[in-house]
């Protein structure tokens, strides 16, 4: 009892009152572009980026395939990229996953107001793993610690996709993976929403070449939010979801 | 005795193949006289050749390669009859190669790759029969935020008589991708073969490289990727306590062992951006030096850390109703993790007393020291411990180093790399929170990559957990899979 007593004293409060407003000491987040000029026939960032998420004239990166690796800052001679502490990164729309100097932060979320009249005071999410390497299963998982508590704002992950308003896809969808992801979709009653989170999930990122997976079924139903990272920061996830929903987060 | 780094390259010309049988009868031999297969594995060569490579340790002494050469199609006398814990390995053979061990007991697929791709219905599952017997199956997809597998529990009434694991689900071409990309350019993916494993995946990855370019990296360098190992498996065995407690619903522990974990893992990030460790460790050193300021940074949060963890873990281990839940349930015992080849965590739980740290401590730990952590009963109890013993030796471990002042770990650099040497065979190995993380790389003529074998300690350890759910009840498998928390990903690659 006493024992208990002590571990809740020393516990506090650990919960981050709002998300909206964090700003995660040292994560390496939103890239930041520089307005300097490229030496001319300079590559070096497009050599050092592992997944081919850098586009030249003019530079721009690609979130969707980013895994925020930080390879090509040091690479390049003109120090033309960085990275800010920024975690919202969040996007409804694929092709607006991309910054570049003229642009240099996306767009924000745009409340969806079928969903939020829907969804807005409760979401409940089936997560499935298809391919994922554990990294954005556990930052999904982290959701629903004290720290991020996305429970407060209404939104669980469910056991059953029965129970479930959406899916939260990770990993770029393995061939072996691809028939039960559909079959747990196809469980889940309508209407619902799909939500990809991390690089592998939008874009196959790292394993993109593979003939390992099969990218189908995101053929068939479009994501209504992007989350990107590798894997990406709980808050990213949160504000994303807040965001597309409309929900206050203080 | 000389103290051997975990990591060993040789000329691929000194390692004459035998035939295919006298490799066997070799590798038999060697087992027999008590030494431990790390891996067997082999790559086509580009005909119908198949070149296999088995890689064997006595004790804590140097590494040792047995080479052979067979055709596609060729059998061979399995090993598995008189040694076990070869299995796994054999099974994998015959599912990238087409070699054949004969008299293999349970040739099956291990993980549906190559042609076998989505022909996970086709498993041949073992079957049960009999009067009140029944199977019960759970997967791919599971209850909580988890990566996919499927499990057959195979019962007489409530007692589990074995339970089969069908994996696969999670194969993504790993080994072939690899391939595919210039050799000093694999990090970002190499860190994502098993995510939560990112260091030790990275640091295997970056010492195979500088072994192969003729490299050595300052020793700054090193125990820098000593800190950030060990911050990996504190992080990570906190996951597996916060399973563990939220499983018998000790919500307490739980909640409070995973705000501790997010503690380490944002320090991480304060270090080097990425909660995981991403990016931190490249060919040639790191990209993250740990400045006086981020040394202090980092003592002041594992104190704060130290104090309230020891509190939880009294509160968790004076806990009579968490006591009794764990004692007792999924034993395996010091023989039968011998036999099977049980790896990491789960052996030492067991009494096997296996750590790469201490069995091939090589510069950085002959240096620092790690005193190696056991438990003998080898249930879930056992493991349960474990997982405390090990985050509080990595807790003395990192407060020594970066509390030394003689050591200066603020400019650990990297060093440039040139191009690998040619025709030269590389296996390196780190101690993962799950066990050994082991990777090989060969070269070919013209200094590019052959073939590169990935193997996560996950591989033989799941085996394990279908042992350790004999005689228990299918309500005791979420004890048994988080006692063990082993890795999808890194068993499917």
């Amino acid at each position: 009892m006493f024992k208990s007593i002590q571990v809740r004293r020393s516990q506090g409060s650990q919960f981050i009152p709002d998300p909206r407003q964090a700003s995660p000491a040292g994560f390496r987040g939103r890239p930041l572009i520089g307005a300097a000029a490229c030496a001319t026939g300079c590559s070096a960032c497009l050599a050092a980026c592992p997944t081919r998420a850098i586009a030249l004239d003019p530079v721009a990166i690609d979130l969707g395939r980013c895994v925020l690796c930080g390879d090509c800052e040091p690479a390049c001679p003109s120090a033309k990229l960085s990275f800010t502490n920024d975690v919202r990164m969040a996007a409804t729309d694929r092709h607006a996953l991309s910054v570049s100097a003229q642009r240099p932060e996306l767009d924000p979320v745009r409340v969806n107001a079928a969903l939020r009249q829907r969804f807005g005071r409760s979401l409940k999410l089936r997560s499935v793993s298809a391919g994922g390497c554990n990294g954005c299963e556990l930052e999904v998982n982290a959701l629903s610690n004290v720290n991020f508590d996305i429970g407060r704002y209404g939104i669980d992950i469910v056991a059953s996709p029965r129970h479930a308003d959406g899916l939260v896809l990770t990993g770029p969808i393995t061939r072996n993976m691809a028939q039960a992801l559909q079959l747990c979709w196809d469980g889940m009653p309508d209407p619902k929403l799909v939500i990809a989170v991390g690089a592998c999930a939008i874009s196959g990122s790292p394993f993109e070449d593979s003939t390992a997976i099969d990218r189908e079924f995101l053929g068939r139903f479009a994501p209504s939010l992007y989350v990107p990272g590798c894997p990406p920061h709980p808050l990213s996830f949160v504000c994303g979801v807040l965001d597309l929903l409309g929900i206050p987060s203080a | 005795m000389d103290a051997f780094e975990p990591c060993l390259s040789v000329p691929s010309a000194e390692l004459a193949p035998l035939t295919l049988q006298a490799w066997a009868r070799a590798c038999g031999e060697a087992l027999a006289a008590g030494a431990r297969m790390l891996t067997l594995f082999g790559r086509a060569d580009g005909g119908d050749r198949v070149i296999t490579t088995a890689v064997l340790q006595v004790g804590a002494g140097p590494l040792h390669l047995l080479r052979g050469l067979g055709r596609r199609g060729e059998s061979f006398p399995s090993l598995t009859l008189a040694h076990p814990a070869v299995q796994m390995f054999e099974r994998e053979l015959w599912e990238q190669t087409g070699l054949v061990p004969s008299a293999h007991p349970w040739l099956k697929p291990v993980r549906f790759e190559g042609q076998r791709q989505q022909q996970m219905d086709s498993y041949p599952f073992f079957a049960v029969r009999g009067q009140q017997v029944h199977e019960v199956g759970v997967g791919p997809i599971h209850a909580s935020v988890i990566e996919p597998g499927h499990f057959r529990f195979m019962c007489h009434g409530e007692q589990v008589h074995h339970l089969e694991i069908q994996l696969g689900y999670q194969h993504r071409g790993v080994e072939a991708l690899l391939l595919r990309r210039p050799p000093l350019a694999l990090s970002s993916l190499v860190e994502s073969i098993a995510g939560d494993s990112s260091i030790a995946y990275a640091w295997a990855y970056c010492a195979a490289v500088e072994a192969l370019a003729g490299v050595t990296v300052s020793p700054a360098a090193d125990t820098v990727r000593g800190v950030a190992l060990e911050l990996e498996r504190v992080a990570m065995h906190l996951v597996g306590l916060t399973g563990l407690a939220t499983d018998i619903a000790f919500l307490q522990g739980g909640a409070t062992y995973g705000r501790l974990r997010t503690a380490i893992i944002n320090a991480t990030m304060r270090v080097c951006g990425s909660r995981f460790g991403r990016g931190w460790l490249r060919p040639g050193g790191v990209r993250f030096g740990l400045s006086p300021a981020l040394r202090q940074d980092l003592l002041g949060t594992l104190d704060a850390f130290a104090k309230h963890l020891a509190e939880v873990n009294g509160l968790m281990l004076g806990a009579r109703s968490v006591r009794t839940r764990f004692e007792g349930i999924g034993s395996v015992s010091q023989q039968a993790a011998e036999d099977i080849g049980l790896q990491g965590l789960p052996a030492r739980a067991s009494g096997v007393a296996l750590d790469l740290r201490c069995s091939l401590p090589g510069r950085l730990y002959t240096q620092h020291p790690v005193a190696m952590q056991l438990e003998q009963a080898g249930d879930c109890w056992a493991r349960l411990k474990l997982r405390m013993a090990e985050i509080d030796e990595s807790l003395r471990w990192l407060r020594r180093v970066l509390q030394a002042p003689e050591l200066e770990l603020g400019d650990a650099g990297l060093v440039p790399l040139g191009p690998l040497a040619p025709n030269q065979l590389c296996v390196s190995m780190r101690e993962g929170f799950r066990g050994p993380v082991l990777q090989s790389l060969e070269t070919g003529p013209d200094g590019r990559l052959l073939h590169y074998k990935v193997q996560d300690p996950s591989l033989l350890n799941w085996f394990g957990l279908g042992l350790a759910l004999r005689n228990n009840e299918i309500s005791d498998f979420p004890l048994c899979n988080k006692s063990f928390d082993l890795s999808y990903c890194g068993n499917d690659l």
